[in-house]
């Protein structure tokens, strides 16, 4: 590799919190399975003066099953998600987007917290944790707050996490009861590739209506959103093909696809609008 | 200049010591080291070639910091077996002409070998999925899914080959 940096390699989360707030002007990045990162570092796109090593951090992993809610670790890897079938039964989304995600090793190494982090507008396993209602621990040296998901991103790789904190759980309720969570990726292979169109839709029933709607897109936006837009044409309502219909046509108005190598904007918008109509359909006709 | 640390690789069940700054890769350090047999291709986790076992865990070794591997169990294809004692995926490929220039081989058989490990009866999804990391320019990749549905066979036969 071309750029020298230092390396911390901590051993506990208070170590690795400390080697992220002692920066004293450099540039201190964190790094876990470094399959953004490293590849960024050869490119020139970051130049980290030092990086903190989190592989020997125990305190990020480890997954949690309450009666309430999912919570697992910042360093939960692609592949950790794919061997647990909890996962698998409590939020198959994700396992969707954890079988296309990448190749083997990136899978194996790739972390939740660095998929989230390093801010892709394509990274696929932030659609269905959206619509999960996810919620992340921030933690620096000095404090720890929780910040929905919903909220991280500000702009085009842009997002919430100060340079001295660390992604170190992602939670999320338990879906009620009569839910469907499913997400697809549209790419040109079926793995290692980059998105052209994820869609994500988590859909509750109960009373013969939809109570809760939720539609995340990836690859159509500087970042990877919710569209709420489309949301609150379903909720409250017994579903139709019209309503339907609707939702979708008010996801692909209220994206902002471009073109480039994989795809231009309008297939993009277009599959935004078939791909939303049919994962709700599906989810609806399985519920009601 | 960013310190250099001499740092100590199980490679193939040998420790060998090496001086490397921080950031230099795994797969740089492995190929410094002689271990020629790990192949550097893209440099960016989509081809490959330079797949190693780590702790029996196939990873990229261009994406892995050399001193975060120090202490951990390194596998490369020539640990898995040589031309007196060849693996079942080693004799498998040789057998079914599963190799034509070679150049991806060396990351096919150890994210192979992760994947029989996995899935001891493979499924032919359980392949394809596992070699979504693995890209190979010369075949149409039908002899290397073969080979390895084959050594998977074999294995089994074997009651479980190493």
């Amino acid at each position: 590799m071309y750029a020298p940096f230092e390396l911390d390699i901590p051993t506990t989360l208070d170590g690795a919190l400390a080697a992220l707030a002692n920066g004293g002007g450099e540039t201190v990045l964190p790094i876990a399975g470094g399959t953004n990162l490293i590849v960024d570092i050869r490119a020139k796109r970051e130049r980290p003066d030092r990086m903190v090593g989190l592989g020997e951090v125990d305190e990020l992993l480890g997954m949690e099953f309450g009666p309430e809610r999912i919570s697992i670790g910042g360093r939960t890897t692609v592949s950790d998600l794919l061997r647990s079938p909890e996962i698998a039964h409590e939020a198959p989304s994700l396992i969707e987007a954890a079988r296309l995600f990448g190749g083997l090793m990136v899978r194996n190494t790739g972390t939740v917290a660095g998929n989230i982090a390093s801010g892709s507008p394509a990274a696929d396993l932030v659609p269905p944790l959206l619509t999960l209602d996810a919620e992340l621990t921030l933690a620096s040296a000095s404090a720890t707050r929780t910040l929905a998901l919903d909220d991280y991103y500000l702009g085009y790789k842009q997002d919430a996490r100060r340079p001295d904190e660390l992604i170190t759980r992602i939670s999320w309720p338990r879906l009620p009861e009569n839910s469907a969570n499913t997400f697809y990726k549209l790419a040109r292979r079926k793995g290692d590739a980059i998105t052209v169109t994820g869609v994500a839709v988590t859909l509750s029933v109960a009373d013969g209506t939809c109570s809760r709607a939720r539609i995340a897109l990836a690859s159509v936006a500087p970042v990877v959103r919710r569209v709420k837009e489309a949301e609150a044409v379903l909720e409250g309502q017994a579903l139709t093909p019209a309503l339907i219909d609707e939702a979708a046509e008010a996801a692909a108005s209220t994206c902002t696809p471009i073109d480039d190598i994989r795809a231009s904007a309008g297939y993009r918008r277009h599959t935004v609008e078939a791909l939303t109509r049919r994962l709700v359909t599906q989810a609806w006709d399985r519920l009601a | 200049m960013p310190e250099t640390r001499t740092i100590t690789l199980r490679i193939n069940g040998r420790e060998e010591e090496g001086r490397f700054p921080a950031h230099r890769t795994l797969l740089e350090a492995l190929r410094h080291l002689g271990h020629m047999e790990v192949k550097c291709g893209c440099e960016k986790g989509d081809c490959g070639a330079c797949a190693v076992l780590l702790d029996g865990m196939a990873v990229d070794s261009c994406l892995t910091l050399a001193w975060m591997a120090a202490g951990k169990e390194i596998t490369t294809v020539s640990g898995l077996g040589d031309l007196d004692a060849p693996h079942p995926l080693q004799k498998a490929f040789a057998d079914g002409g599963a190799a034509q220039c070679g150049y991806c081989i060396p990351g096919i058989i150890i994210a192979a070998k992760a994947i029989i490990d996995e899935h001891p009866e493979p499924s032919e999804d359980d392949i394809r999925l596992g070699l979504s990391g693995n890209l190979c320019r010369c075949t149409g990749y039908t002899k290397i899914f073969e080979a390895i549905a084959d050594a998977a066979d074999d294995m089994r036969a074997e009651g479980g080959a190493p």
